[in-house]
C-alpha cells in the first residue's frame, strides 16, 4: 500500500509529484501546433510546468528529433514523455525505456489503450504495465478513467499519481462523468491526481481545479484553437482561479434562494 | 542479410546493432532502439548481435500529448 505514503501536501497546498513540486498546475502537450514558433510561444504564455512529448520512428539523416528536443529544452520545464498509441502493455514498457533513454527522465505517462474509437484505456494492460515500469524503477503517471477499482489496482501496483480523463482524448467535451471524478477525488484525498484528457475550455479546467484536482494536462484543446497562444493563456488564467476558487473554501449550494442584500432597514413603503 | 529497419525491408552487411546504425546513416543521431519488440539501452547496442529477418525500430523525440 504505498500509496498511503503519498505525497500530497497540505490543504491549500500544491501538491507534489512524486517528490516534484511544480510551479504551476497546469502541464501542456507539445503536438499539433501550427508550427514550432506558435508552440513555443503558446507554452511560455501558459507558464506550463509540464510538457508532455512522445518518441517515433525517425529517418535515417532526418534530424527531426533534434530540433524538437532543442526547442522543449530551451523551455526549462518538466518532460513527461508518453506511450502515446500502444496498445498492449508489452508495447507500452518498451516504448516507456526507450523514452526513458533517450528524455533522461523516469517519468512516464502510461497510455494503454484498449478501445480505438473512444481510446479508452484498457485497465487490464494499464494494471501490467504499471506493475512492470514501477518495479523497473519508473514513476508512472496512468492515464486512467474515474473507476475505483482501477485507481486502487494503480496505487497497488505503485502508482504514486493517477490521471482520470475528463472526456475521451481530443473531444473537447469537458468532465463527462462529474459524480465519478468526485467520487474519486474524495476516495483518495491524498492522492496527486491530474485531469487528463477531453477539455475543451477554459471553464472546464477551472471546474476540476474547483474540485479539488491537483492538476490538468491538455494538448488539443490549446494547440486546435484558433489562436492558441490566446488559448493557453485563458487556460492557465482559468487553472489559477479554479486552484484559488479551491482553496477559499466555497459555499455550499442550496436549493432555497436567500436573499443577499439584509432586509433589516428597509424602508416600509406601501 | 535483409532485416526490417522501422518496418522498411533493409540490406545490411554489419551484424551488430551499433554498426548497422551507422551503416544505415544513423551516425550520432538522438535515437532509442528496440530489437523485435524488446528494448536495446545504448550501452548494449556493440554487443546486440542481429540476425536476418530481425525488426529493428529507431525512434527520437517528438511532440506528444
Amino acid at each position: 500500500m504505498r500509496w498511503k505514503l503519498s505525497h500530497r501536501g497540505k490543504e491549500g497546498e500544491m501538491n507534489s509529484f512524486y517528490g516534484v513540486k511544480l510551479p504551476t498546475a497546469f502541464m501542456l502537450g507539445t503536438a499539433n501546433y501550427p508550427s514550432p514558433a506558435i508552440l513555443d510561444a503558446a507554452f511560455r504564455q501558459s507558464q506550463a510546468s509540464v510538457a508532455t512529448v512522445s518518441v517515433r520512428r525517425e529517418a535515417a539523416g532526418a534530424r527531426a528529433g533534434e530540433g524538437f528536443w532543442r526547442l522543449i529544452r530551451e523551455l526549462g520545464v518538466q518532460v513527461l514523455p508518453n506511450t502515446a498509441g500502444c496498445h498492449t502493455a508489452s508495447e507500452a514498457v518498451t516504448t516507456a525505456h526507450m523514452a526513458r533513454e533517450l528524455f533522461d527522465t523516469n517519468w512516464i505517462k502510461l497510455e494503454v489503450i484498449g478501445h480505438s474509437d473512444s481510446l479508452q484505456p484498457d485497465p487490464f494492460g494499464l494494471v501490467e504495465a504499471a506493475t512492470i515500469l514501477c518495479r523497473d524503477g519508473f514513476k508512472v503517471f496512468p492515464y486512467t478513467t474515474e473507476d475505483l477499482v482501477l485507481a486502487d489496482r494503480l496505487l497497488d501496483a505503485g502508482c504514486e499519481v493517477l490521471m482520470p480523463w475528463g472526456a475521451p482524448i481530443g473531444t473537447g467535451l469537458g468532465l463527462i462523468n462529474p459524480y465519478g471524478l468526485r467520487s474519486l477525488r474524495a476516495q483518495y484525498p491524498h492522492v496527486p491526481m491530474v485531469i487528463d484528457a477531453g477539455l475543451g475550455l477554459p471553464s472546464q479546467a477551472a471546474q476540476a481545479m474547483e474540485m479539488g484536482f491537483d492538476a490538468v494536462l491538455l494538448n488539443t484543446a490549446v494547440a486546435k484553437a484558433g489562436d492558441p497562444v490566446a488559448m493557453a493563456c485563458a487556460f492557465a488564467n482559468a487553472i489559477k482561479a479554479g486552484q484559488l476558487a479551491k482553496t477559499a473554501d466555497p459555499m455550499e449550494p442550496r436549493d432555497m434562494a436567500e436573499p443577499s442584500t439584509p432586509l433589516i432597514g428597509k424602508a416600509f413603503l406601501q | 542479410m535483409k532485416i526490417s529497419i522501422n518496418g522498411v525491408a533493409t540490406e545490411v552487411t554489419a551484424t551488430s546493432l551499433d554498426a548497422i546504425l551507422q551503416e544505415a546513416g544513423y551516425g550520432d543521431l538522438r535515437v532509442a532502439t528496440a530489437v523485435n519488440g524488446n528494448f536495446v539501452p545504448v550501452g548494449q547496442r556493440s554487443t546486440c548481435q542481429i540476425e536476418a529477418g530481425d525488426a529493428v525500430e529507431i525512434v527520437a523525440p517528438r511532440q506528444g500529448g
